[in-house]
């Protein structure tokens, strides 16, 4: 169904193999880069492949191997990279026009790390311009598709990410969530998607969206994958000032941890409106899978919930209207010429940007405006405040939240495009813990009444990353024994 | 329709000589907002280096150029000047946090300037002038530089320029921003603000306050009133002076300005103006209604900043003695007027003129010393020495004059006094040398002395110079002034 992966090894499996020179990361690598070929046409997964870039880093892994010298955890292991991340040297456009030609002369952090790792990066994922869209159609370069049915979308904004993984382009990817743009797509490309604790992997690098709410994560196959993945890029990062001292802790070691004593609650106000009976079915399912496990579940009412949107929809274009200030056309990227300044300014951002990112920067900036302020941000931040406390109300009864992570499966291609509010609906669920920073992820949990892939969100208090891996270590065993 | 004493405000700008004599009836209201280079190695949020000039866009880094997925990272050095700052103004140090202040500018690399906005780390203060009076602080904040543009062709001004030049090497040099209250009334009193804060400046080692490279700038805020009204005045902005003098001659201009326009009926509008040396005055820039909507808001990419307790007594225990405590030193161990104190601050001799008048030295020698003859420095001469010098003038010894000559070889080449007034054969003249001189310039002067003892006032005090005259000249200038009057008074009333 997802199409002929050349690899069906997990990443820990493959640098595991290329670590004891069982097999060599070049010849891993091949086998990934023929599944591109055979189907990327079809899905359009990616802005760049890296395939010669890709060859040499697979090619130095093996030399280290060979030499005998220490290669990473990921040695050897593919990995896709959401076009917002910088990759020295190579094109980084956000799926914007306004940055056309622009090639940071650094690698983010996590680019680095992976590096370090030993990670392949085999090219830039496509994704909604700046990441402002749930379904990766408000892509300038075209929408991506869903593997599952390519006559759907992917989910966004990370759906390029979401999709190489589901394609098997490669095991592992790299997105960026704001407000649940990897655990939404995870969710409609059957895999599993992760939003770690806000600062615990540095942002350094991402060309920021939201800057309050962005946060870098892993798209893995497996569960465990995923953890290992989040080790490699997380801890702390001088560069980044948000970043957070702790250390992601032993997530490889947590998967398999069971959920016996762990308290899990159903957040009701997320079970209501808007989400589809088949979806709020498996999130059931789910629920009672944890609590054959030996959890305890129950209901659990976190009221400010319902009004996470809109405050989203504010402090997030807010933020976003000042991030993307700069693409101005003096300094890089794209420029229209103009008489002067002003009017150059003007042209460029006019022809650089796409609908939905115009409409998020005016929205910003009215919410922003002098007089508007404490109506419209200033209101938007006590909402924050609100979803903070009452979460933290929940999480003094339970563990982890589950809910579901997006309120149907993938729909068709333009089904919402020209409807903004009903595409913003799809992120109801994930935007609380990008609002409270807390840490979330999507799990593979069965298929819907259509057949297609549904993800059941796993929430967990700030640092809750061990619980949250036990959980849906848990959540992945169960789906699998259901066969 | 129109009013024929109403005075348009351009007819008022074109005509500022206009002006009203009865400018008593009016008082001016001066605020000021001093931007201030704080002198670290490298920048406000990243570490490419913090100098002066240079090739254009050489200072920078990815951060400075606020490149797509920078992130700003707080330099502490930076944080340690602005709290020097703000204990040398007497101000409270607070938690503070980050704001973003949004406008397009092309020399302002992420079209928003990081500044503190509603908690700056540095709150009520103030800054005590040479004469004693203090003048309030507001605030004393932290924020990054822009850029500088240079506009090509049409007279380096953008209106007409072929293109623009953009040079990004002072963008995120950090700057405090000292905001002053509303206290100063006039030019001078803003001249000697912005001189002792920049004494202070250099003093603790904030910054390095040159205007003319424009680390140090200035921003004032001028509304006039009636006088004693107590609600201030409609305030107009006058934007980045660059000089002592710019200040002075803008604020005087402005105020007039402003005083001529109510004096006619003609209420001041609020809004933004640019002083232009050329030509004396000052032009609108921008009015209120075109004022830039800033749209501040927290900056998420950094954190509040705390400093802890202990940092900050640590800061404070390392602050050198400030100027005004330096002048305070001088009032209190020789009773030295506030001027007189400050001038010798200023010139660095007050340790000098402290350590003399320890060694003995009477303070108002070393005063009328230092001012008029030593305003170079001290040289090679030790405080001991002046000490010395100054008891044999005292003792009249040494005459006003000797002392004088003996003083400028004691700094060029050092020695001691007498010595150096043995080899220039100065010797005290006694009294009965100098009746002698007098009873022979008497007598070839009748006229004049008749004058000198019954003369009119006027005429008595030119006789009083005539004779001092003839007597310095007689002896050489080696005479005693003082003694010389002494002489004169007796002989006259006898």
């Amino acid at each position: 169904m997802t199409g002929a992966s050349a690899d069906e090894m997990s990443a820990h499996q493959i640098a595991a193999a290329v670590r004891a020179g069982e097999r060599s990361a070049v010849e891993v690598l091949d086998g990934y880069l023929q599944a591109i070929e055979a189907r990327e046409g079809e899905i359009h997964a990616f802005n760049l492949v890296t395939a010669d870039a890709a060859r040499e880093a697979a090619a130095a892994v093996d030399a280290a191997v060979a030499a005998g010298d220490e290669v990473g955890p990921l040695a050897g292991v593919p990995i896709a990279l959401k076009d917002n991340l910088c990759t020295r040297g190579l094109p980084t456009t956000c799926s914007s026009k306004i940055l056309d030609g622009w090639k940071p002369p650094y690698d983010a952090t996590v680019v680095t790390r992976l590096a370090a790792a030993g990670a392949v990066a085999v090219g830039k994922t496509n994704l909604d311009e700046f990441a402002m869209g749930s379904s990766t159609e408000n892509s300038a370069f075209g929408p991506t598709r869903n593997p599952h049915d390519p006559t759907r979308v992917p989910g966004g904004s990370s759906g390029g990410s979401a999709a190489a993984v589901a394609a098997g382009f490669a095991p592992l990817s790299l997105g960026s969530d704001t407000g649940g743009s990897i655990r939404q797509p995870a969710s409609l490309c059957g895999v599993v998607g992760v939003k770690p604790t806000y600062g615990a992997v540095s942002r350094y690098g991402l060309i920021a969206f939201a800057s309050s709410l962005d946060q870098i994560g892993p798209f893995a196959r497996t569960v465990s994958d995923a953890a290992l993945l989040l080790e490699v890029i997380g801890g702390h990062d001088p560069a980044d000032s948000t970043s957070i001292p702790e250390p992601v802790g032993d997530l490889v070691g947590a998967v398999g941890g069971g959920v016996a004593g762990l308290r899990v609650g159903v957040v009701r106000e997320l079970m209501v409106e808007g989400i589809a009976p088949d979806v709020a079915a498996r999130v059931n399912a789910a629920a009672d899978a944890l609590a054959a496990a030996g959890a305890t579940v129950d209901e659990v009412s976190v009221p400010a919930c319902v009004y996470g949107l809109s405050a989203y929809y504010l402090i997030a274009p807010a933020e976003a209207s000042s991030n993307l200030a700069r693409y101005d056309g003096v300094r890089y990227g794209m420029r229209v010429d103009a008489d002067n300044v002003a009017a150059m300014n003007e042209a460029t951002r006019t022809a650089g940007f796409g609908d939905e990112v115009k409409r998020r920067i005016m929205l910003g900036t009215f919410a922003l405006s002098a007089g508007y302020y404490d109506a419209y941000y200033g209101k938007a931040l006590k909402v924050r405040t609100l979803i903070l406390r009452d979460m933290a109300a929940a999480y003094d009864d339970f563990d982890v939240l589950l809910s579901p992570t997006a309120p149907t499966t993938a729909f068709e291609l333009g089904a919402k495009a020209d409807d903004p509010m009903s595409m913003y609906l799809s992120d109801v669920c994930t935007i609380p813990s990008n609002l409270a920073g807390h840490p979330a992820m999507s799990v593979p949990f069965g298929a819907g009444d259509d057949g297609l892939p549904i993800g059941v969100q796993i929430m967990a208090p700030a640092l809750g990353e061990t619980t949250m891996f036990r959980v849906a270590g848990a959540l992945e065993a169960a789906a699998g024994g259901e066969g | 329709m129109s009013d024929a004493t109403t005075v348009s405000p351009e007819k008022a700008e074109a005509n500022p000589g206009l002006g009203h004599p009865a400018d008593a009836e009016w008082e001016t209201v001066i605020g000021l907002e001093v931007h201030a280079e704080l002198h670290t190695e490298t920048k406000l949020f990243c570490g490419a280096p913090n100098r002066f000039g240079g090739e254009p866009n050489t200072s920078i880094d990815p951060v400075s150029l606020g490149l797509p997925g920078t992130l700003p990272v707080l330099n502490r050095k930076a944080v340690e000047l602005a709290i020097r700052v703000g204990l040398a103004l007497n101000c409270t140090v607070q938690p503070s946090t980050f704001a973003r202040k949004n406008y397009f500018y092309p020399d302002m690399p992420k079209d928003f300037q990081i500044s503190q906005y509603e908690d700056p780390i540095n709150i009520d203060g103030w800054l005590e002038l040479p004469d004693g009076r203090r003048v309030g602080i507001e605030r004393a904040h932290i924020e990054e530089d822009t850029g500088k543009s240079t506009h090509v062709g049409g007279g380096g001004r953008l209106h007409g320029s072929g293109y623009s030049l953009v040079d990004y090497n002072r963008a995120g040099v950090p700057l405090i921003e000292i905001v002053g209250r509303p206290d100063l009334r006039n030019a001078d009193d803003a001249r000697a603000y912005v001189s002792e804060l920049r004494a202070v400046l250099v003093a603790i080692g904030a910054s390095d306050g040159k205007m003319e490279e424009g680390s140090m700038r200035v921003d004032c805020n001028v509304s006039v009133r009636p006088m004693g009204e107590e609600r201030l005045g409609t305030r107009c902005e006058i934007k980045n002076v660059n000089s002592l003098r710019s200040l002075a001659r803008a604020i005087e201009y402005e105020s007039q300005r402003q005083i001529d326009l109510l004096a006619s009926g003609v209420p001041i509008s609020q809004e933004t103006r640019h002083w232009n040396e050329d030509d004396g005055r000052t032009h609108t820039l921008r009015s209120k209604e075109e004022a830039t909507d800033y749209r501040y808001f927290p900056e998420p990419d950094l954190v509040t900043l705390a400093p802890s307790a202990e940092w900050i007594e640590e800061i404070r225990a390392a602050l050198p003695v400030l100027p005004a405590q330096r002048r305070h030193a001088l009032a209190e161990a020789a009773g030295i007027a506030p001027t007189e104190a400050a001038l010798l601050v200023e010139r660095e001799q007050d340790e000098f003129a402290l350590a003399a008048i320890a060694a003995g030295a009477s303070p108002d020698g070393v005063v009328k010393h230092l001012e008029n003859n030593l305003a170079d420095g001290v040289g090679e001469m030790s405080a001991e020495t002046f000490a010395a010098l100054s008891a044999m003038e005292t003792s009249g010894e040494l005459s006003a004059t000797q002392a004088k000559t003996v003083l400028a070889e004691l700094v060029a080449s050092g020695g001691d006094p007498k010595s150096v007034a043995a080899a220039h054969g100065f010797e005290a003249m006694d009294t009965s040398e100098l009746e002698g001189i007098l009873d022979g310039i008497i007598a070839e002067n009748a006229e004049e002395w008749e004058r000198f003892c019954t003369g009119d006032e006027g005429d008595q005090k030119k006789m009083q110079g005539f004779f001092t005259g003839q007597i310095m000249r007689a002896t050489k200038g080696q005479a005693d002034g003082k003694v010389v009057a002494q002489l004169l008074g007796r002989r006259r009333s006898g």
